[in-house]
């Protein structure tokens, strides 16, 4: 059980800065998720918290101790690897029991507590096998046990479901879940899934570029999304962004074609501005009726639960999932009804958000 | 792409029977030529249907050459060479992957130039230096005026001196380095996930630990091939133990060999002569029958 503080926190390679000064608290039992694309610094992030990665500027501490400079096996944490990494020549037992072996733990103590380990993953009846004659969903339990035995302060886990098949990821997600709710134990865990990570956290770190974008719980990121990036990245299909620029009494879209009659609030004419919309936020109507857009179907994607329907907007694409069983043909025009409430508002040049828009005017109307 | 027809594969069959023959004749005429008698060996053309004196020239070869005490020399030398080649080059190979050290690709390199210096090139310096293992430091002491200096003050004269001539460290040690095997491991730690490295670091093991614990066992195909090919190697060694055994009680088999053949003048005993080399070559055919399995393993295919 621990806290984690992380304060301005970087990383470079040679020359190459990878993350730029990141803060972080993550409170005693709480499971936070980062997620982002490839590339933006999250697996550098937990593996500096793990110690595999030297920190090249901050501070980062454990239960208010710095651990910059301790070794992985000082620290109290316990990782779960991508690979699993499991030793291929030692027994699932023996693969779970090393880190109390090379702690000096006398045998029986250690077979006692593999024996309980075991228990709780189900992997009673592997204990003898080796690595190389499990399963992908075994191998990770085993991988996970290894982690649970020494009852760390920290769990880390680096992408651990990537490597595993749809079904068996959404089990071993739910497996991730019920034990953290168990042990109660401060978990990092680290995905490009955003699926996997709005089921697992309890707080969402999005990353991207080496910059953390936005921290918040799944639901505040999936509704109120901090910057054009999170509001793209979170969500599938993804948002749609339609580029504008502020008028003096409104914003003009789509190249000049619509207009969307709202106080300025104190933006600059001729400022660019993105406003996206949720495809799951915008409603099917039938064309012509009054405040909808018209717009022309280009593609229907049948989900069995529902259905994403492609449509052209005066040229620029925008999609709509629906869960009613309408099945407009490619080509048939269709209005489009968006609540004001759904349009989110970006920055065209930062990609920061804008509350100026809804805070002024009520009821803007297209 | 590899095609199959039968004529393909019966073709292919008779050009590896015509290797096998080739490979096998020798030996099958040395073998023919340790069961005659002395008269019949040096029959022209030789009888190539095997005498009936077989074991009485293997009897004869092995009290003549007192093979019994120079085959235990042969396998101390053998066993001990590829037993410390395999520990060196583990060793060598596990500091130059694993560890960041000023100075680490010099050391490289240099084991690499070694490829370029066999025993043969370097075998006076060498010889020089286990015949007083010492006399570096001597030539140290003495150019650098220490020497004289310690004379001076304390009278005494300093000498220093350890012999290895006649001594299995001496047959052993200048045998063991070698660049083939710390490149045979490096090739292969390469190989070892580094998250298994990382693995082995959050459960607290430290580099030995994880050298001992993880490294060896994942690599004891590599140690089996290795040392196969090197008892081999050493076993088969003339040059070196012929220079530093002057004394009988050292002598290898190979070496000692040359006792059962004949003189130019003398009794031309070739039976006796092939019947002992019989005996030689039976020690590392029985090595590589045993060490096979993991022997081909560690050459060919690294483990899933």
């Amino acid at each position: 059980m621990a806290s984690i503080t992380i304060r301005d926190v970087k990383k470079s390679y040679a020359k190459m800065q990878v993350v730029h000064g990141v803060d972080l608290d993550i409170a005693t039992g709480e499971f936070v998720v980062i997620l982002g694309p490839s590339g933006c610094g999250k697996s550098t992030l937990l593996r500096m918290i793990a110690g595999l990665e030297d920190i090249s500027g901050g501070e980062i501490a454990i239960d208010g101790t710095v651990v910059n400079k301790l070794e992985p096996r000082e620290r109290g944490c316990a990782m779960v690897f991508q690979n699993y990494a499991l030793y291929p020549h030692m027994s699932v037992a023996q693969n779970i029991g090393y880190s109390l072996k090379v702690a000096g733990v006398p045998a029986a103590e250690r077979t006692q507590r593999i024996q309980a380990v075991a228990r709780t993953l189900e992997l009673e009846h592997l204990l003898d096998r080796k690595p190389m004659a499990l399963s992908g969903g075994q191998r990770q339990r085993v991988a996970m046990g290894r982690a649970m035995i020494r009852e760390p302060k920290v769990f880390l886990f680096d992408e651990p479901l990537s490597n595993l098949d749809a079904k068996l990821r959404v089990q071993m997600r739910s497996e991730i879940r019920k034990l953290h709710r168990r042990l109660n134990a401060t978990s990092v865990f680290v995905t490009h899934d955003q699926v996997e990570a709005m089921t697992l956290a309890d707080r969402l770190v999005v990353m991207n570029g080496g910059r953390v974008e936005q921290v918040g719980t799944p639901a505040q990121i999936y509704s109120r999304p901090a910057s054009r990036f999170v509001a793209t990245f979170v969500g599938a299909p993804a948002m749609n962004i339609l580029e504008g620029t502020v008028e003096l009494d409104g914003l003009s879209l789509l190249g000049g074609s619509r207009r969307l009659a709202m106080a300025r609030a104190g933006l600059p004419v001729g400022s660019k501005v993105a406003m996206g919309i949720r495809p799951e936020a915008a409603r099917l109507v039938t064309p012509g009726t009054p405040g909808a857009l018209n717009a022309t179907v280009d593609l229907v994607e049948e989900l069995g639960a529902g259905r994403v329907i492609y449509v052209d907007l005066d040229g620029a694409p925008f999609s709509v999932m629906t869960s009613e069983a309408v099945h407009p043909e490619p080509g048939s025009a269709v209005g489009l009804k968006i609540s004001p409430e759904d349009m989110h508002f970006f920055s065209s040049e930062t990609g920061t958000r804008l509350d100026v828009f809804k805070a002024s005017v009520p009821e803007p109307a297209l | 792409m590899v095609e199959r027809t039968p004529f393909l594969n019966f073709f292919t069959h008779v050009i590896l029977f015509v290797g096998f023959v080739l490979c096998i004749a020798p030996f099958v005429v040395v073998a023919i030529a340790a069961s005659h008698n002395l008269r019949d060996v040096n029959d022209v053309p030789m009888s190539l249907l095997p005498g009936s004196d077989f074991w009485l020239n293997i009897k004869t070869a092995w009290t003549t050459a007192d093979l019994g005490p120079k085959l235990l020399n042969s396998f101390i030398m053998a066993a001990g060479v590829a037993a410390g080649k395999v520990i060196i080059s583990a060793l060598t190979a596990f500091s130059i992957v694993y560890f960041r050290y000023p100075g680490r690709t010099l050391i490289f390199w240099l084991i690499f130039v070694t490829l370029m210096l066999p025993l043969e090139v370097r075998i006076v310096p060498t010889y020089a230096v286990v015949a007083n293992v010492l006399s570096p430091y001597q030539a140290i002491l003495d150019v650098t005026g220490l020497s004289w200096l310690i004379e001076k003050v304390s009278g005494v004269q300093v000498s220093l001196s350890l012999g290895l001539l006649n001594s299995y460290s001496g047959l052993i040690m200048p045998l063991i380095a070698t660049a083939t095997g710390t490149f045979l491991y490096r090739q292969f730690f390469l190989t070892v996930p580094d998250e298994l490295t990382e693995a082995a670091r959050m459960d607290g093991a430290g580099a030995l630990r994880f050298f001992i614990d993880i490294l060896l066992p994942l690599s004891r195909n590599n140690m089996a091939a290795l040392g196969t090919i090197m008892f081999l190697w050493a076993w088969n060694q003339y040059l070196w133990p012929l220079l530093i055994t002057t004394d009988q009680s050292h002598a290898t088999a190979v070496t000692e060999l040359k006792q059962l053949i004949p003189n130019v003048g003398g009794i031309p005993e070739w039976n006796i002569a092939m019947a002992g080399t019989l005996i030689v070559m039976l020690p590392p055919l029985i090595v590589v029958v045993l060490m096979q399995r993991w022997f081909v393993r560690g050459l060919i295919a690294t483990e899933k």
